[in-house]
Formats: structure tokens, sequence, C-alpha cells
């Protein structure tokens, strides 16, 4: 199934997370070693307080690892510290994510919610505006620009964030949990839709999830155990998923 | 796209109400502007409505309006003969209260020579007093009208309104009225029937009255007045003051302390709108922590979260001061006092009012750039 040629997109060695010092402190992740090929989607699991949200927060850049390198699209971002002085501008060039909760701006109608993401990378109003409608469109959510997002469903507010977070064409994207709100009919949809964007656009996709119904949506499980790797034995590389 | 106008507009009414309260707030600095200017020009035009070249008071006073200045009642012909003087006339000032259907009235008597200098400029109705006594003309602001009789003085005589003139008032706001020099020295100098008999029984004498406060004189214009005031000043009892020395005097030392007053409330004002328009802007930023922690997350750089709270602190601030300019000039007309603006003042509290929004924004800013954009993950807010 991994072609060969595909190259790893986000690679983790050696990554080490902790919070606080001395009887406080609490090793979060320990030794994580992970590669994620483009067109994958991939699913990090675990029990509560194992590490999943640290580790997708390390890989976004929004947390500084406490050692271990990170390698993201072929640029080495950290090495024992930052390589990158801009780490927003690597955010929005390089890096879609999806919370948990849409999380989209309450002033902002559906398409400038997309569009603000796009007009931020330099993109004229026109053409960001023009872009936006395109992706609320291949999300199928085109009916909804004009909506605020007090205005839209759960459903539809989800869809205009994963909009947003591909609107840049990033080669990396990151989501915790995005079918938590979801139904598991809607939960489908959405996982369906990642693995079509991470073939698109060939990018690598790591969903953290507790959600067992849509394992066999993954092509490579992650299981997290107390801030380590488990082993690959209780993963698995679901069989039966055309691609 | 423009964050700040779009968030304004999504929270119009918050919005609007914030800013009717702010343009109150900086109406009232605006209209302190104004009393501020027209103290300023009420004291200035008591010193011009005079006329006056050369102002001859007692000696080592700075009179008749800083201190009182008394000289005797002849010094006029003293001072028309003196080189360059062309005309001269005695004034005497005094501020009197009296009783006008029930309620107190103060009115700022100026007792002039008719036919000298001295006297009201220009009548806005009635005409000049005719008559040697019980006359007045009287400033519009006192709400007499032509014909109508005042009261004044301790013997109850009665004035007869017979001119009407416009924006003639004191620096404290009092209408100004002229009658004839010999009835404002009555006035100033009699007693009243009781105490004028005891001051007979103790052998004093009523008629050394003929008292005056200054002597205006109009200087040929082929004279410098410098030289006819150094000739004036010959004399050991008087001194002479020159039209602008008067005039600072007035706006400067005369009104010094109603002056600082409003100065002072003017500088708590902007204080206190500096305040508010700093907890304004916080708590607008406040309440859009969690946007700002998804911008930052998607990667938009401090400038763009920077210029989101700069912008609409500024947009509160114009809409603000333009909401409380419009409002001073409709109630204006309903002040008590005159209002007078100048536009490098009412410019001056609209630099005043941008450079404490910006001021006031600094506290938003710092707020938002500490903002950490992993409080995007934090549960929904
Ligand atoms: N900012 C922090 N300071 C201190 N400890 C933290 C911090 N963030 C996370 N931790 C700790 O690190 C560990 C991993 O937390 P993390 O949020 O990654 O778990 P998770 O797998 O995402 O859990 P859940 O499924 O509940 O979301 C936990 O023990 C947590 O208490
Ligand atoms: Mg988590």
């Amino acid at each position: 199934m991994t072609e060969p040629g595909r190259q790893a997109v986000v690679r983790v060695e050696h990554l080490s997370k902790h919070f606080g010092a001395g009887s406080a402190r609490v090793d979060a992740l320990i030794d994580i070693n992970m590669e994620v090929p483009s067109g994958q989607v991939v699913g990090l699991m675990g029990p509560s307080g194992s590490g999943k949200t640290t580790l997708l927060n390390c890989m976004a850049c929004i947390l500084e690892p406490s050692g271990g390198r990170l390698t993201l699209d072929g640029e080495a971002v950290y090495d024992d510290h930052w390589l990158k002085a801009d780490l927003r501008r690597l955010r929005l060039d390089k890096i879609g994510f999806i919370f948990q909760y849409p999380n989209l701006l309450p002033f902002l109608d559906a398409t400038d919610n997309v569009a603000v993401v796009l007009h931020l990378a330099g993109l004229g109003a026109a053409a960001a505006h023009k872009h936006a409608v395109e992706l609320l469109d291949y999300l199928e959510v085109g009916h909804r620009k004009h909506a605020m997002p007090a205005q839209l469903s759960g459903g539809e507010a989800q869809r205009v964030a994963i909009a947003r977070a591909l609107a840049n064409r990033p080669r990396i994207i990151l989501a915790d949990e995005p079918t938590a709100p979801l139904d598991s009919a809607r939960a489908r949809i959405v996982m369906d839709l990642l693995r079509r964007i991470a073939i698109d656009q060939s990018a690598a996709i790591i969903v953290v999830t507790h959600d067992e119904m849509i394992l066999d949506r993954f092509d490579h499980i992650y299981r997290l155990r107390d801030g380590r790797l488990e082993t690959d034995e209780l993963s698995r590389a679901p069989a039966g998923v055309d691609h | 796209m423009n964050l700040a106008y779009r968030d304004i507009k999504h929270n119009l009414l918050r919005f609007v109400l914030t800013n009717f309260g702010l343009s109150l707030l900086l109406g009232i600095v605006i209209m302190m502007t104004g009393v501020y200017g027209g103290l300023i020009d009420d004291a200035l035009r008591q010193a011009r409505a005079a006329n006056a070249d050369l102002w001859v008071v007692e000696a080592g006073t700075n009179g008749p309006f800083a201190e009182s200045s008394r000289i005797p009642g002849d010094t006029r012909e003293l001072v028309s003969r003196v080189y360059g003087v062309q005309r001269a006339g005695s004034v005497t000032y005094q501020s009197v209260q009296t009783e006008l259907n029930g309620a107190p009235h103060r009115l700022f008597l100026i007792g002039f020579e008719p036919g000298r200098p001295g006297g009201p400029r220009q009548l806005s109705a009635g005409r000049d007093i005719l008559r040697g006594h019980y006359e007045m003309i009287v400033d519009r602001s006192a709400g007499l009208e032509l014909g109508q009789e005042v009261m004044l003085g301790t013997r109850d005589h009665k004035f007869s309104v017979v001119g009407l003139m416009r924006s003639e008032v004191t620096s404290s706001g009092d209408p100004v009225a002229y009658i004839t020099l010999r009835d404002a020295q009555a006035l100033q100098f009699e007693l009243a029937p009781p105490a004028s008999r005891r001051e007979q029984a103790r052998g004093g004498s009523m008629e050394t009255n003929d008292q005056i406060n200054a002597v205006i004189a109009k200087v040929s214009p082929y004279v410098p007045v410098a030289e006819t005031a150094a000739a004036l000043s010959r004399w050991k009892h008087l001194t002479a003051l020159t039209q602008v020395q008067q005039e600072t005097l007035l706006s400067k030392f005369v009104i010094e302390k109603a002056r600082k007053q409003q100065l002072l409330i003017m500088v708590l004002l902007i204080i206190v709108s500096a305040v508010i328009i700093a907890l304004i802007i916080y708590t607008m930023t406040m309440d859009k922590v969690r946007s700002i922690a998804t911008l930052k997350f998607v990667g938009a750089p401090d400038r763009t979260i920077i210029g989101l709270i700069v912008q609409q602190s500024l947009s509160l601030g114009i809409t603000g001061y333009v909401a409380g300019l419009a409002l001073v000039f409709i109630f204006r007309p309903f002040f008590p006092r005159r209002l007078v603006f100048d536009p490098e003042s009412v410019m001056a509290v609209f630099a005043i009012t941008i450079v404490v929004c910006l001021a006031a924004s600094t506290l938003g800013i710092r707020l938002a750039l500490k903002v950490d954009p992993a409080e995007a993950l934090s549960a929904a807010g």
C-alpha cells in the first residue's frame, strides 16, 4: 500500500515532553518515534491523559517539546530547540488544524472564516473570497456560505472549519477529536472527506480520536499509553479500505 | 478583509451604546474648552467694551478689574490736559444684586459720563441714556425688557431700561449694565437712611463722594500711546495702563483661578475618559480572547492582532468624538454661559482623544499578545 517514493511528511524522532519539575514533573511524552507519509490518514488513540493532545500540539508547533527532533514537509523544525523563528508563518503555510470544536470566528460569515487564512497568506480579497467559496462547495456547505457561525449546525460548522484547515493547501493536517461532536453517520462522512483530501492534496493527516467506530477509516493507528507509543501489535492497517 | 470593522458590525448595538456613553464624556470635554474659551472671551470683551487706549488708575494698582482702584473725581480734567489725550471719561465699576420677580439678579454696573469714552459701544435695541438720572442700558442676558423698571441701591431708586446690548457679560457671566456716573457714585457711596443718620450724628460728611475707579483715555493717532502713558505716570497718585496691559491682566490674572479650575476639570475628565476607553478596549479584547487565540493558531501575525485592537480603539474614539461634538453644538443654546470654540482647542481635544485611544489600547494589546494560541484548543467557550 505504501508506494515507494512517498516520503514522510511528518517525522517525529525521540520526541519527549514533560511538564513541571521535581516532584510535580509529568512526563507527557516519552521517546516518541513516528512517520506519516503523504496521502495517509493515521489515527492517534489512547486513554485520557495518555498524551495525544500534547503530541498533536507539538507537531502543530503550538507546544515546545522538551527534546527530540521534528521534521515537517522535509524541513527540520525542532532539534532540541525551535529551528524556525516564525512558527505562525510555518503553521499558516504548512499546517491545517481541525479543532474538536469548530472554533470559527463568530464575527465572520462562513466564507470569510475560510477566506481569512487565505488573506493572511497573502491572497487578494477577491481571490481569497472566490477560493473560499470553492472550498465550501467542495465540502458541500456552499449553500451556507453567507451564514454566521452561530447559525450553522454542528456538522456544517465543522465542515467550514475543515475548509479553513484546507485553505492554504497544507501538507499536514492535524485534527483533535474532530468527530466528537458529530453523530456516527456524520463522523464517517468527515472521515471519508479527510481521506479524499489526503489523496487530493497529498497531505499527511493525523487524527486524534476515541471513536472505535471509525477505526476502519485509518491507514495506520498509533496508540499512546502513559506518554509512550505502544508497539504496532495492537494497531492494524485496515485491509479492505479502497482508496 | 477588515476584522475590526467586522467585529464591530457583529456587535453593533454594543458598539453604539458604548459610543453613546463615550460621546457624552467627550462632549463634556469639548464643552469645557468652550466654557474656557467663553471665560477668556468674556473677560476680554469687558476690557474691549470700554474702547480705551489708556486706563488711568490709582497709583501702584492693576485696576480697575484686577484690583480696586480709587481716584478723585476730578482726575478726568487732569488727564484731558495731558499731551496726546484726545478724549477722556470717568468710570466706576461695581457688582450689585437685586431682586426681580422674587429671584436674585446679579448685574455688573458701569457708571460712565454720557458723551465721553467708557459708555456702551453698540445697542441692539432702544436708545442711549439721555436723562441724567435713573436710566440704564443692560445686556440682553439679564432678561430685562425695554421700559422695565429695576430697583437698585439702598434707597430703592427705580431705574428704567432704555437700551439693550448683546454679549456684554463679565468673566463670571454676570450681565453688564450702564448707568450715569452720578447715579453710580450715589449707589456706590450713599448709605441706607439709618446708617446715614448715624454717620451724621458722628459728625461725618456725606459730601466727599466724588470718587471714581478709573479714567478711560483715547489718545490721538499722531501721538505714541507710550509717550502719553509716561506723561500720565508723572503724577504720583496715578498709574496708566495700556489696553494691551489691561487685556493681559484680565485674561491672565483676574480669571487665573477659574482658568486653573477648568484646566483641572478638563485634565480630570481626560483621565476619566482614558480610563474608561482603556476599560472598554480591555473588555472588548477579553471578549475576543478565543478568536484571538484561533487567529494566532491559524497563523495570524501579531501585527494583524494589534491592528484589530488599535483600529477598534480608534474607531471608538473618532466616532465618540464626532458624536460628542455634535451633541455640544446641538445643546449649545441651552447652556447657561457663553461657549466660545476656537478651532485650535477643538482640534487639540481631537488629538488628545486619538492619543488617549492609542495609549488605552496598549492595555488590550498586552492582553492580546499574551493570549496563548493553545487556548483555542480548550473546550468551546
Ligand atoms: N499544560 C500542562 N501542564 C501540566 N501538565 C499537563 C499540561 N498539559 C497536559 N498535561 C498533562 O500531560 C498528560 C497528557 O495530557 P494530554 O492532554 O496530552 O492527554 P490526552 O491524551 O489528550 O487526554 P484526553 O483524551 O483527555 O484529551 C496528562 O497527564 C496531563 O495532565
Ligand atoms: Mg486531548
